[in-house]
């Protein structure tokens, strides 16, 4: 019979049709995303575990990545392109838009594609469909709730026209997300340029030797060169805290972690993809390693960093008043260890990029949180100034904190350099998994006492980070959690104190919460068990201990105002007495075995940096058209910062958002707005953006002459005065970028060093929440349904509604997630099916009630959201299994044999 | 350079099979996940446009499935009571996009021990049906599988179809799936029960469990002490130690080896009751 490998197919594709020859082997998706340009396919683990990839094949949706791209021969295949003019896909985008459904996009067009499929079959789908119809499609940002609302066409609810400040409106960004159309760190690279594949460490402590390089390429056709550490002309090091950085591009004689980079393979697509694994020169001799902290602080230990005695690499300390002698005194104590395992990010979009020389200058299109920071680096790895540094982000298909640290740029900087021509890269699943940061995993100690009455008596928190090879943000986690750990309560006797230590893992960084969801864990389980022991109603224990404005933190700083625990533990009084109500109900008439429990945590989380300045900038300007442009670098990692910042200058301007056009990022066109971590965005950049806005007002009514009332309109080549066409633009002057007006404005928010004793400002504001979790545990599989989620959160002022609710939603699954099922155990849950992250059927419906306790120093009141959102999740899941089945869970993942386990210990005992 | 053969006949598929070590590829489900870093570098079968390949008959012996008949196609069949513990495995089976491409006879082939197909079709009695130049022939379910990923597949051989022996209509099943969360997931464990109540009481009974032993395997003490007895026992029977003597679990990501043989003995109760009161 005939061989089909030379053969041409012929498909129709989006209504045309098509003939290509695809090479051996190739997957559906790398001939739709390479050869016919159809980057709307998005690849996120090409193993069938996300869906990312999700087309209609014969209108059934199937992954891409699974089909041999010989099977599409003769049959139809629709992506997003070209369904989205459909009627059906017009509308179902809409309503996307309007439930704020799609947050970073990446898994967007798989959700669109399946929600077609499935409407297509069931115009009015039940729950259940749309969850059976979309399970195979992870999604990271949204906790899918929105999705299901979008899909099912219930009704959204948006503001309007008003769309400034406190309006829920749609994503500013939303429309590229639904058509298929932004492009991520894969997306844009030229076609058919060179291609990169790194070479990684096979164990985690190991020597090696590089062999004959020349020779593997001269061997080797189509593989250009290989890059090393002697291609480095600047520092081979790099850290995203300087006076830590420690962290080689390429590893030179040892590696310390399994996956770190020893080189780097540029060649053509092809001949990179046709690779084998022992191909390259190098000989591995591996050596002993330490994967905990107990290993890592042992006799005899190797050490990682000789600088770093007993591998331990910082810590920190909070006290106050006397905790050892107050918990003496105390009527009531509890004791309790508490530990968690690694956490990875698993945004669905895996590191890539791609790099360019242009004019002497690197230019780097990839993803990233923070443009600036990769610019500040990449000058010190290449040995250039920052101006001959471009950096241009993409789209960021989930970001969590992992996105903070460099990946793959300098590696795509030093192949341009060494090729002078494009370069590509984009990581596999695996490759992500191994090599990028990860929550650090803890084993915190700690004691509380209080008395009869209820009143915290002495706190003391003592917790070991296992901080990886490298210190990427450990230093920052060590800082944060002994800042943190009281949780949102007043407490005058306490100690926390922590250490950050190194291990043969990946560096552990920055993940959502900077470990402060770990020490919530363990502080907010242990409130539960004190108010048991005090005999006290958890909530009522909480409300009582509660901080409150002109009250001392633990760090001694007080807030005036703006402290809303109380209000967001107050917000909850009703559900939690219905649900421990309902709770028992059930659990009396279902005889037994499945166990219903209801929980309560709180939390708190400071914005921005820890005691050190992290200002934002922004910048706009008005051109002779009459166009307002937004210079607007603050990273949009799916959290909607175009959003808020867009609508926070609106109204600074005196605008609406929909009059705003939006440039960047770009480090070419944007000023630095920081990084987007911290929670920091709204706050910090959004301040700046009120500043700028109110600034370029300002401009405008001088020059008009009239008053801070006047209502302004821009556009078509004038600025109107209430309703009245008053300046022409197209004559007056402009600056180097084209503006009449314009305005660029920084805010640093006001902190304070702290002291060795960890007091001083370490924040200028806090937000604070609360959440109520219901569970229902199978109690003879040990495995744990969370059925009900209501989180209180208080922000200050709610910039967009909409958005909020998103990054509620989307923090409640990675809590979910982090307390349930998600554990990183290198070298054996490198892929996104031993490594569980929750599908659409595991997140409950969540309630969010905001509560708006205005900031004095966030914009019109705002204050950041993002990592507080799953600060008390896990807890509060513990503690409803606790009041489910009486066992009180200290280590995360309850996965269910973890809990059988407990279930059937507790039962021996009693 | 290696060929990627596509095969419209049976004949055609043989050659290729006679000729040289083509890799079998129906759904690709398995077939590139193993695959993730490098490309795909052998001579590939195709066997998805075979004539007959894709289609489920009712035959006067029972029900003959096509190796490259998807598990949707076994979802929406009109099969008889029989069939329902297949179906409910086929739907829980990763997710409908790996459900719409991936096969039965595929998850067979493959030989994971966590192939949540394999203990539903030890539980009917399915035989495999192999074809090579020297004919067909056919074996037992249980004899194909002989080790982890390992199959009696001969070089030369394809499997054309699984054979599922006819049953009465009063024949029920039930399929109970162990998992770490709602989709995509890899079961912890899973047991098929085949039961045939008659007067109120069990005159058949299979029960099958996966994931639990390198190759699923059947419980044969447990079917033997219930069979004969009134189901209103099931009600308060229990599942002990020596029921599940055959099985081998591993202490794996998923669970512990002593949790795998607690939460079998619980699916293994469910599926029974579930079973026999379908």
């Amino acid at each position: 019979m005939p061989d089909a490998s030379s053969a041409k197919i012929s498909f129709i594709m989006n209504a045309q049709a098509v003939q290509i020859a695809p090479a051996h082997g190739a997957r559906l998706s790398e001939v739709l995303r390479e050869d016919l340009g159809a980057r709307e396919v998005k690849i996120g683990c090409n193993a069938g575990d996300c869906g990312a990839c999700t087309v209609l094949v014969d209108g059934a949706p199937v992954c891409a990545c699974l089909m041999p791209a010989m099977q599409a021969d003769g049959r139809t295949v629709e992506t997003i392109t070209g369904l989205k003019a459909t009627e059906l896909a017009v509308d179902i985008a809409a309503r996307f838009a309007d439930h704020g459904a799609a947050q970073c996009g990446i898994c967007t067009p798989a959700m669109l594609t399946s929600a077609v499929a499935l409407l297509r079959v069931h115009p009015h789908p039940s729950e259940d469909q749309v969850k059976d119809a979309l399970g195979g499609i992870l999604c990271r940002c949204t906790g899918y709730r929105k999705i299901i609302d979008a899909v099912m066409g219930r009704a959204a609810v948006l503001d309007g026209p008003k769309d400034t400040v406190g309006a829920a409106i749609r994503h500013v960004d939303a429309a590229p997300k639904l058509d298929g159309s932004l492009r991520f760190g894969d997306d844009v690279a030229p076609v058919g340029c060179l291609e990169m594949a790194v070479v990684r460490a096979p164990f985690a402590h190991a020597r090696f030797s590089l062999g004959d390089i020349a020779g593997f390429v001269a061997q080797h056709a189509g593989i250009k060169a290989v890059i090393t550490a002697d291609d480095i002309e600047g520092e081979n090091r790099f850290g995203v805290i300087p006076d830590f950085a420690d962290q080689p591009v390429f590893a030179v004689d040892k590696t310390r972690f399994r996956g770190e980079a020893v080189a780097a393979i540029i060649g053509t697509p092809r001949a990179v993809s046709e690779l084998l694994k022992d191909d390259f020169p190098v000989t591995w001799q591996e050596l002993p390693s330490v994967q905990n902290v107990p290993e890592a602080m042992g006799f005899g230990a190797p050490q990682l960093h000789l600088s770093r005695k007993n591998n331990v690499m910082c810590g920190g300390n909070v006290t106050c008043g006397d905790p050892d002698g107050t918990l003496e005194k105390a009527d009531v104590t509890v004791t309790g260890r508490f530990e968690t395992g690694f956490v990875e990010h698993a945004y669905i979009e895996p590191e890539a990029g791609f790099a360019q020389v242009v004019n002497g200058r690197i230019e780097i299109h990839a993803c990233t949180q923070a443009p600036v920071m990769d610019q500040e680096a990449l000058a010190t790895i290449l040995g250039r100034p920052m101006a001959g540094i471009r950096i241009v982000p993409t789209a960021v298909g989930g970001g969590f904190g992992a996105k903070l640290d460099l990946s793959v740029q300098p590696f795509l900087a030093l192949g341009a350099i060494k090729t002078g021509q494009p370069v590509r890269l984009c990581y596999s699943r695996v490759e992500s998994m191994q090599s990028t940061t990860k929550r650090h995993p803890a084993d915190m100690r700690l004691t509380i006492g209080a008395n009869r009455d209820g009143t915290l008596q002495g706190f003391v928190f003592d917790g070991d980070f296992n901080t990886g090879a490298y210190a990427s943000w450990g230093p920052t986690v060590a800082n944060r959690v002994p800042v943190h750990a009281s949780g949102p309560y007043r407490i005058a006797d306490y100690r926390a104190t922590s250490r950050a230590v190194h291990t043969h893992n990946p560096p552990s960084g920055a993940f959502r919460g900077f470990g402060v969801p770990q020490a919530a864990i363990a502080q907010e389980s242990l409130f539960d068990e004190l108010a048991e022991k005090l005999g006290m109603d958890a909530l009522d224990f909480r409300i009582l201990n509660a901080l409150d404005d002109n009250v001392q933190t633990v760090c001694g700083q007080v807030f005036e105002q703006g402290i809303g625990i109380k209000a967001c533990l107050q917000a909850l009084r009703d559900v939690w007495k219905y649900e421990q109500n309902a709770v028992q109900k059930v659990n009396n008439a279902g005889g037994g075995q499945m166990r219903r429990g209801v929980g309560l945590a709180a939390g708190w989380y400071g914005c921005g940096n820890t005691s050190l300045p992290n200002p934002s900038t922004i910048k706009a300007g008005i051109t002779r058209a009459g166009d307002i442009v937004l210079h607007q670098g603050a990273m949009d990692i799916g959290q909607g910062a175009n959003t808020v910042i867009s609508q926070i200058f609106a109204k600074a301007l005196g605008v609406p958002v929909a009059a705003i056009t939006r440039v960047g990022p770009d480090t070419d066109v944007t000023p630095d707005a920081g990084k987007t971590s911290a929670s920091r965005q709204t706050f910090v950049s959004g301040n700046a953006a009120k500043l700028c806005g109110e600034a370029l007002r300002a401009k405008v009514l001088r020059k008009l002459n009239v008053g801070d009332q006047t209502v302004l309109e821009f556009g078509t080549g004038g600025i109107a005065v209430d309703g009245d066409f008053r300046l022409k633009l197209e004559s007056l002057p402009t600056d180097g970028d084209g503006y009449v007006f314009t305005a660029i404005e920084s805010y640093d928010p006001p902190t304070k060093p702290l002291d060795e004793n960890g007091q001083g400002v370490p924040y200028a504001q806090f937000g604070y929440c609360a959440q109520l979790a219901v569970v229902e545990v199978d109690s003879t599989l040990g495995t744990t349904k969370v059925v009900r989620i209501v989180a209180a959160h208080d922000v200050g002022q709610a910039i967009n509604p909409l958005l909020v609710e998103g990054q509620i939603h989307g923090g409640v699954a990675q809590g979910l997630g982090m307390a349930l099922m998600e554990e990183y155990i290198p070298g054996r849950s490198e892929n996104l099916h031993d490594y569980l992250i929750p599908t659409i059927g595991d997140v409950p419906p969540i309630e969010c009630i905001i509560i708006e306790d205005k900031d004095a120093h966030g914009p019109y009141g705002a204050k950041g959201l993002g990592e507080h959102v799953l600060v008390p999740t896990a807890p509060a899941i513990l503690n409803a299994i606790k009041r489910a089945c009486g066992v009180r869970m200290t280590s995360v993942p309850v996965t269910p044999s973890k809990l059988l386990h407990a279930i059937n210990a507790l039962k021996g005992e009693s | 350079m290696a060929r990627y053969f596509v095969a419209h006949t049976l004949e055609e598929a043989l050659d290729v099979r006679t000729q040289g070590a083509a890799e079998i590829v129906a759904g690709g489900s398995d077939y590139f996940p193993a695959k993730s870093h490098n490309k795909p570098q052998g001579d590939i079968l195709d066997v998805t446009r075979i004539a007959g390949f894709s289609d489920i008959n009712e035959t006067n012996e029972g029900w003959r499935i096509g190796a490259a008949v998807s598990f949707s196609a076994l979802i929406t069949a009109p099969f008889p009571p029989a069939f329902d513990g297949l179906k409910q495995a086929a739907r829980q089976i990763g997710s409908v996009q790996i459900q719409n491409v991936a096969t039965l006879v595929g998850n067979i082939c493959n030989a994971s021990p966590a192939a949540d197909s394999v203990p539903v079709l030890l539980s009917m009695g399915a035989e495999i049906e192999i074809m090579s130049r020297n004919g067909p022939r056919q074996m037992p379910l249980g004899d194909f599988i002989t080790g982890v990923r390992k199959t009696a597949l001969m070089p030369g051989e394809i499997v054309t179809a699984v054979l599922i022996p006819k049953m009465p209509e009063s024949v029920q099943s039930a399929f109970e799936k162990l998992g770490s969360r709602a989709y995509l997931v890899i079961s912890i464990a899973m047991v098929a029960v085949l039961v045939e109540v008659a007067e109120g009481r069990i005159s058949m009974l299979r029960v099958a469990v996966g994931a639990c032993s390198p190759i699923a395997v059947r419980l044969v003490e447990l079917e033997g002490e219930l069979i004969g007895k009134p189901i209103a026992d099931l009600d308060r029977f229990s599942v002990t130690a020596a029921h599940l003597a055959a099985l081998s679990p591993m202490d794996d990501l998923r669970g512990s080896a002593n949790y795998r043989l607690e939460a079998v003995a619980e699916i293994t109760l469910r599926a029974l009751r579930r079973a026999a009161h379908a």
